[in-house]
């Protein structure tokens, strides 16, 4: 759909206005505790207008803009698993009667979600999720009702982090090429500033009709392009994907693997903000008088010893192997297992890695080692 | 069903303690008459006088062993208990009395009493399983209601308790707190520190101070490191922070011990930084600066 309209960035309200009118619940980024989170918006003077971050293996820093710039951050903390894979979600809770056990599913009808600047890494992230959860013979019908109920509106990239975004080289932005109902790109120059709006869906057809647009103009259409040109031209950093499985799968002994251990917590944080990380437990929780029995499912963490617990002891105890795991998992058996890479190129893991613990590094350092042994054979 | 079973028998036992774990147990408003009608409350001298000669099928052990009389009283409580489980930072880790592992006992009497050869105390405070044979250890400082609840009904039910041995991190991701160490450079103990007390500090923007000991598989080494070279934090003052509640946990202790003076700390902490993090190796054998000195 090439066809581009233009909203001023003074209607944004009205955007917001008209998604709520059609029943949505909008989520989005704001500012919170130091962070661009992401969170239920109230209205357009939630989102983070004028608000910038600096990030860094490790390092998060908001940064105030002189300007009114809406969507001039970096992907933060959080992602949109937060809504469509819930860290914690019970299932159903059997009660105990006179006439004999009951079961009770939750019956509170779910909002209609509309996820507000979702940047084109989410939305491959939300692409994996789909055929992880989705794709194979089981689906899985919680992150099933939620996601085909969410409405989404992407934005292009036109602010990244230098040091820790690598999108370009996993081929997953930063211009949204599909899963939206609109997108936006900000076009912020002197004197100007509007959204171009590139519409994906009938329902993001009827959103935009109720809201103040106008057809784009060919310098907004360029100037739009720009935005995103300028950031993969601009964009450093890079995950050489070519080969890499089979680079890694030739290294599991590889001696990397002991170094990044010495700096590696095991304290789970870069699985908790990958987007695609969707592994979970189910737990049964009784209550003191045997009468009633909840089954919840939670977030699960393949850098907890539990994790791989069987027969008596955890399989994975060391760090070396806990993070081999991961790292292999995400850039190399995801690939086998659901027929595309585990990493998005977020840079989430790196910049919430309390120690600064670089993906792209690591996996760099197993390749060379790779090839320096095919040079050397 | 056949007829009413025997209600268990619960006991509750205090050594040496701030009486906060207990208090967690009556803090449990909400569940304390499910708790007395499931079982018969044999001996729990903090919430009522009538006690019940044993044997106990489940004993709460709060508080560490200091002193002769208290290491016979903890092993009698284990010959009358079917279920002995250790509550809270004093009787699983010896608490912050455990101080006193790292300093001269005798001088500490001297100095605080009139007549030091009337106190008859152990050189070292230390956990209930240091003398006994302990079921489960409930960690935290005081130790979590939702812990010790579960603990009573996986007991009541024969299932085993939920005590998860894994990093504070994951509870803040969880609940979206956002980092408090990567997003304003505080000083955090919770990559090192056991979940269990919801996040409350990181909550409220503070760091973690480790009340619930270490977790399950502490890299104390990289993560002071890591306080050392990027957050800030003073050498010396990495000693204190694994000095607390936990003291004696041997995660803890081991780590205390590693920064025990300003130059131990400062050596251990500069050698760790250039074997771990300042030398890796780059596609030519060669070494290069850490990523994020780029800025």
């Amino acid at each position: 759909m090439s066809e581009l309209s233009v909203l001023d960035s003074r209607d944004l309200p009205e955007l917001f206005a008209a998604l709520q009118r059609h029943g949505f619940r909008v989520v989005g980024p704001t500012v919170r505790d130091g962070a661009i989170v992401y969170d239920e918006l109230v209205s357009a003077a939630d989102l983070p207008v004028g608000w910038s971050d600096e990030q860094e293996a490790a390092h998060y820093r908001l940064k105030r803009r002189d300007d009114d710039a809406v969507f001039a951050y970096a992907v933060g903390p959080h992602s949109w698993k937060r809504f469509l894979h819930p860290s914690s979600l019970t299932l159903w809770r059997a009660r105990r009667t006179a006439a004999g056990v009951t079961i009770e599913t939750p019956a509170e009808e779910l909002p209609r979600l509309a996820l507000f600047g979702v940047r084109s890494c989410d939305l491959h992230a939300i692409a994996v999720l789909d055929r992880v959860l989705l794709g194979g013979p089981f689906v899985d019908p919680y992150y099933a009702e939620r996601r085909s109920r969410a409405f989404i509106v992407a934005v292009n990239c036109g602010h990244f982090s230098p040091s820790t975004c690598f999108c370009v080289s996993m081929g997953t932005g930063p211009k949204a090429t599909f899963g939206f109902d609109l997108a936006l790109t900000e076009v912020f120059e002197p004197g100007r500033h509007v959204f171009v709006v590139e519409v994906g869906t009938d329902e993001g057809a009827e959103v935009l009709r109720q809201v103040p647009h106008r057809a784009a103009e060919p310098w907004e259409r360029a100037a739009a392009d720009r935005v995103v040109e300028t950031t993969a031209a601009r964009m450093g950093r890079r995950l050489e994907t070519a080969g890499l499985k089979e680079a890694l799968y030739a290294n599991l002994e590889h001696p990397r693997w002991d170094d990044v251990a010495q700096r590696c917590l095991t304290c789970g944080n870069c699985t908790m903000v990958c987007p695609t990380c969707f592994c979970f437990t189910v737990e049964d929780r009784t209550d003191l008088t045997g009468t009633v029995t909840e089954r919840v499912r939670r977030l699960d963490v393949c850098f907890t010893t539990e994790f791989t617990y069987t027969a008596g002891k955890p399989l994975r105890q060391s760090a070396r192997s806990r993070y081999r795991q991961w790292l292999t998992h995400k850039l190399g058996s995801w690939l086998d297992q659901f027929g595309v890479s585990g990493c998005v190129g977020c840079g989430r893991c790196i910049t919430w890695c309390p120690v600064g613990i670089d993906i792209t590094e690591e996996a760099a350092a197993i390749r060379s080692a790779s090839e320096l042994g095919e040079r050397t054979r | 069903m056949a007829g009413r079973r025997r209600k268990p028998k619960l006991a509750v036992w205090k050594f040496a303690s701030c009486d906060g774990c207990q208090l967690t147990l009556l803090d449990c408003e909400d569940e304390l008459l499910a708790i007395a009608g499931e079982f018969e409350i044999a001996y729990f001298l903090e919430a009522s006088r009538a006690v019940v000669a044993g044997p106990y099928d489940l004993s709460l052990v709060e508080g560490s062993i200091t002193t002769p009389e208290e290491v016979e009283r903890i092993r009698e409580i284990r010959r009358q208990s079917r279920v002995l489980v250790a509550m809270g930072a004093c009787a699983t880790a010896g608490g912050i009395q455990a101080l006193r592992n790292f300093a001269d006992i005798g001088e500490f009497k001297r100095a605080v009493y009139a007549t030091p050869e009337y106190v008859r105390t152990l050189e070292h405070s230390l956990p209930a399983s240091a003398y006994v044979p302990v079921d489960f250890e409930l960690p935290g400082c005081p130790p979590s209601r939702v812990q010790v609840l579960d603990l009573l009904d996986a007991f009541l039910h024969g299932r085993r308790p939920r005590i998860p041995g894994h990093s504070l991190c994951i509870d803040c991701k969880r609940q979206g707190i956002v980092c408090v160490m990567v997003a304003e450079g505080i000083p955090c103990l919770g990559p090192v520190t056991r979940t269990g007390c919801g996040a409350l500090c990181p909550r409220y923007r503070r760091g973690c101070y480790g009340c619930f000991g270490p977790m399950e598989t502490p890299n104390t080494e990289s993560l002071s490191a890591w306080f050392t070279h990027r957050s800030g934090l003073a050498p010396e003052r990495l000693m204190p922070l694994y000095r607390s509640f936990n003291a004696a946990a041997s995660a803890f202790q081991e780590a205390s011990a590693r920064y025990a003076t300003p130059d131990q700390a400062r050596q251990a902490t500069e050698t760790f930084w250039a074997r771990a993090f300042a030398k890796r190796e780059n596609p030519d054998g060669g070494e290069q600066a850490p990523a994020d000195d780029q800025g």
